[in-house]
């Protein structure tokens, strides 16, 4: 008998006025118990809507049927034959758009909690799995990936599933792009990726970090060192700026700094190397997820103060729903409905305050939302110490410069066909942020798994 | 790994080491800088390329002791490796077409000013060098100046090496003699540029020079390097170092550049310390 229970099995969490103080994990995971309760939730439907709403199409009903039955290993051996990154995706992908909006338990109730049984198969086998996955034999063809992001991991692991040697070609001095200079360690502990990542280099990835292609090499002399086909996962890392009066000021910095600061380069732990503002009142600029890490990392660091200002309603804030709420939990002030306009610093250029334009919402515009709307002479003040500017990113120029022959569009993004990641120049495939500019972790490994059969096609072709 | 083949004490502090980076010396052009780490946990710094040989697959930085990172970075010795060494980075310096070129260096920035006047030299450009310090004890690079310019101004601060003064007072000597450039290439610390800057506007002569503001990644993604340039904001890793320095807010850099201090003023003592405790 499936349990008709209709609210999902709470997953514990750190309680809000303890973790907005600490930089561990939020959400602590399912128990065996829970885990197996929940996967009881599962309807085992026949026509699996929740797989079509997986960008990488796991076989959803049958890995909880296993974990029904307390099959961890098979579950887990089902889990990977779809995704590299299940402990990832477990945690970050946004499930409530996606698997668990399709399932039929959320008709009536709310859907089988698929993201955290994800995440506890995950889990478990990191914490029992005795032997590395064995490496498969190999087809002694090379295939060179660059970017070694969720994209970049996805395609690079697929391809090594299928017997090619790949070679993963990383700007930074640490593998996992995103997952380990944005997202922080309190969603997404870094090291999971550390140990998703030695799974891949098991498989026979190897991964080559801080090579920047286009400076010191390019895509034709990758063709040239006898890679057959190239995967282009550099994602979307330039940081978009609000081009207001005073951005330049100190105490105002990107997301992308901030987080990169405080994830990559450790400026969390006391004794980091590496600076960061330990500011008294922050406001963070923007209404996604990269806001809400941003927001929820500076109240770790001790602010007082941490709001959000975003220009839309709270119906418009485009973070999951589950990361306002945590945020919301711990202590973060919503400024909605308010837009800055200009940042103002004392004598020495530190930031001492904010001026925002408070906001209404008009008829809906191209996207859909409705547009806001400026109310005149409603400026106002908000004092704060640090601005963290967090309004979206655009693709790194760097490889389109330097690649001849591949076609961008006017945001900057590689032109790539949908299905295949085909991209203008011959054996050269991208997806991920590089192709559609800032999205999810999710849709950019959907993209890589595409790209890796696309790119397994393109090979066989070539050598018939 | 990153094997430092050589290293060498310039002066008191400032240090040349010569980096294995095959990848990087086959790439690498005056101007373009590289980022390095010293160990794990270590910040990212840049340093410009100092020089590089094709051949033998080498770079070399040139580097003042003024931090944290650079003092365990001097700590470093002949066949001990770093880290990470990525680059090279940023856009070269533009040399092709120039007919005659003042280049000046302060300080440590000499050690940057170098490449740039040596392949200038080498493009048979005529080039005046004038280059800056405190005293004769700081002095660097001093021979490899004179054998790629025709004429070479060393000054001090205090008159105990070449002649007393200020890199602006020789290149204000050299413009009222008439002198005629196609351009000034200024490299030292932010306050040289701002006056050498200050002085060819009144004269007219296009003057670049090279930034070096707070980075992390070095390729575009932090932002932390920006700059107002001509009243846009530009980003010194991908769209520099590079600049024309008429149009830096040079007072806007110096004050970014002062962040951190207090943080960098206590890390280093703190490594200052570990290392004399060893």
């Amino acid at each position: 008998m499936p349990n008709m229970s209709l609210k999902k099995n709470e997953m514990p969490v750190q309680a809000p006025e303890e973790r907005n103080r600490n930089f561990d994990e939020v959400a602590l995971g399912y128990t065996l118990e829970q885990a197996m309760d929940e996967a009881a939730r599962c309807l085992n439907c026949k026509h699996k809507p929740c797989v079509g709403g997986c960008p990488v199409a796991i076989d959803i009903p049958a890995f909880i049927q296993e974990i029904k039955v307390g099959n961890l290993a098979k579950a887990y051996e089902i889990l990977s034959a779809s995704t590299s990154l299940p402990a990832v995706c477990g945690r970050v992908c946004p499930q409530e758009t996606q698997c668990e909006q399709k399932c039929v338990r959320g008709i009536k109730g709310e859907p089988v909690a698929i993201g955290r049984l994800e995440r506890f198969v995950a889990d478990w086998h990191m914490q029992n799995a005795k032997e590395p996955p064995a490496k498969p034999a190999a087809n002694g063809h090379k295939a060179a990936v660059i970017g070694a992001g969720p994209a970049g991991l996805t395609c690079a692991g697929d391809l090594a599933k299928k017997g090619y040697q790949v070679t993963i070609f990383e700007a930074l001095h640490l593998a996992g792009g995103v997952l380990v200079y944005g997202i922080p360690q309190f969603r997404l502990p870094k090291e999971i990726v550390r140990k998703e990542i030695d799974n891949l280099k098991a498989l026979g990835v190897e991964i080559q970090t801080n090579m920047v292609v286009g400076k010191v090499l390019t895509i034709d002399e990758l063709f040239e060192q006898g890679f057959e086909s190239v995967f282009i996962g550099s994602g979307a890392g330039l940081p978009n700026f609000m081009r207001i009066p005073g951005e330049n000021l100190k105490g105002v910095y990107s997301a992308n700094e901030f987080l990169t600061r405080i994830n990559l380069m450790k400026a969390y732990k006391a004794d980091s190397q590496t600076p960061i503002l330990h500011a008294k009142n922050v406001a963070v600029v923007g209404g996604g997820n990269v806001a809400m890490d941003a927001a929820r990392c500076a109240k770790r660091l001790g602010a007082e103060k941490v709001y959000i200002v975003y220009r839309r309603s709270l119906e418009e804030l485009p973070a999951r729903k589950e990361e306002v709420e945590h945020a919301m939990e711990e202590g973060i002030d919503f400024r909605l409905l308010n837009n800055p306009t200009r940042i103002l610093g004392d004598e020495q250029m530190n930031v001492r305050s904010m001026e925002c334009i408070q906001m209404e919402l008009g008829e809906p515009d191209a996207s859909g939302r409705r547009r806001p709307i400026a109310k005149p002479g409603s400026e106002f003040q908000l004092d704060v110490d640090c601005v963290i500017i967090a309004i979206g990113t655009s693709p790194n120029p760097l490889l389109r410069s330097t690649t001849k022959g591949l076609e961008t569009n006017k945001w900057g993004c590689i032109v790539a066909d949908e299905k295949t990641g085909a991209t203008s120049r011959e054996g050269v495939f991208a997806g991920g942020d590089a192709v559609t500019g800032a999205a999810t972790v999710i849709l950019a490994m959907g993209a890589g798994k595409a790209a890796a059969k696309a790119m397994d096609e393109y090979m066989q072709a070539k050598r018939a | 790994m990153y094997t430092i083949l050589k290293k060498q004490a310039l002066n008191p502090t400032v240090t040349l080491m010569e980096i294995d980076a095959p990848p990087i010396a086959k790439k690498a052009e005056p101007g373009q800088f590289i980022i390095l780490r010293v160990d794990e946990d270590g910040e990212r710094i840049p340093l410009t390329i100092a020089d590089f040989d094709r051949q033998r697959g080498t770079v070399t930085i040139i580097f003042q002791i003024v931090g944290a990172t650079t003092e365990r970075l001097n700590h470093l010795n002949q066949g001990d490796c770093l880290q990470d060494f990525v680059g090279p980075l940023g856009v070269p310096s533009h040399t092709e077409g120039l007919q005659k070129v003042c280049v000046i260096g302060g300080g440590v920035g000499s050690a940057i000013a170098y490449p740039i006047a040596k392949k200038l030299h080498q493009n048979g450009c005529q080039v005046h060098a004038i280059v800056g310090f405190r005293n004769k004890d700081l002095v660097i690079l001093e021979e490899e100046f004179r054998s790629v310019s025709q004429r070479f101004l060393l000054m001090s601060d205090d008159g105990t090496a070449g002649e007393k003064g200020l890199v602006t007072d020789a290149l204000k000597k050299l413009l009222d003699a008439g002198e005629q450039y196609d351009e000034v290439i200024a490299i030292g610390p932010l306050v040289m540029m701002k006056f050498v800057c200050k002085l060819t506007k009144e004269y007219g002569v296009k003057t670049v020079v090279s930034m070096n503001p707070i980075m992390i990644d070095g390729t575009g993604m932090c932002g932390g390097c920006r700059l107002s340039v001509g009243g846009q904001t530009k980003f010194a890793c991908v769209d520099g170092p590079d600049f024309d320095g008429h149009l830096v807010d040079f007072d806007e850099a110096i004050q970014r550049a002062a962040m951190y201090k207090a943080f960098e003023q206590q890390r280093r003592e703190e490594t200052c310390k570990l290392f004399e405790g060893v």
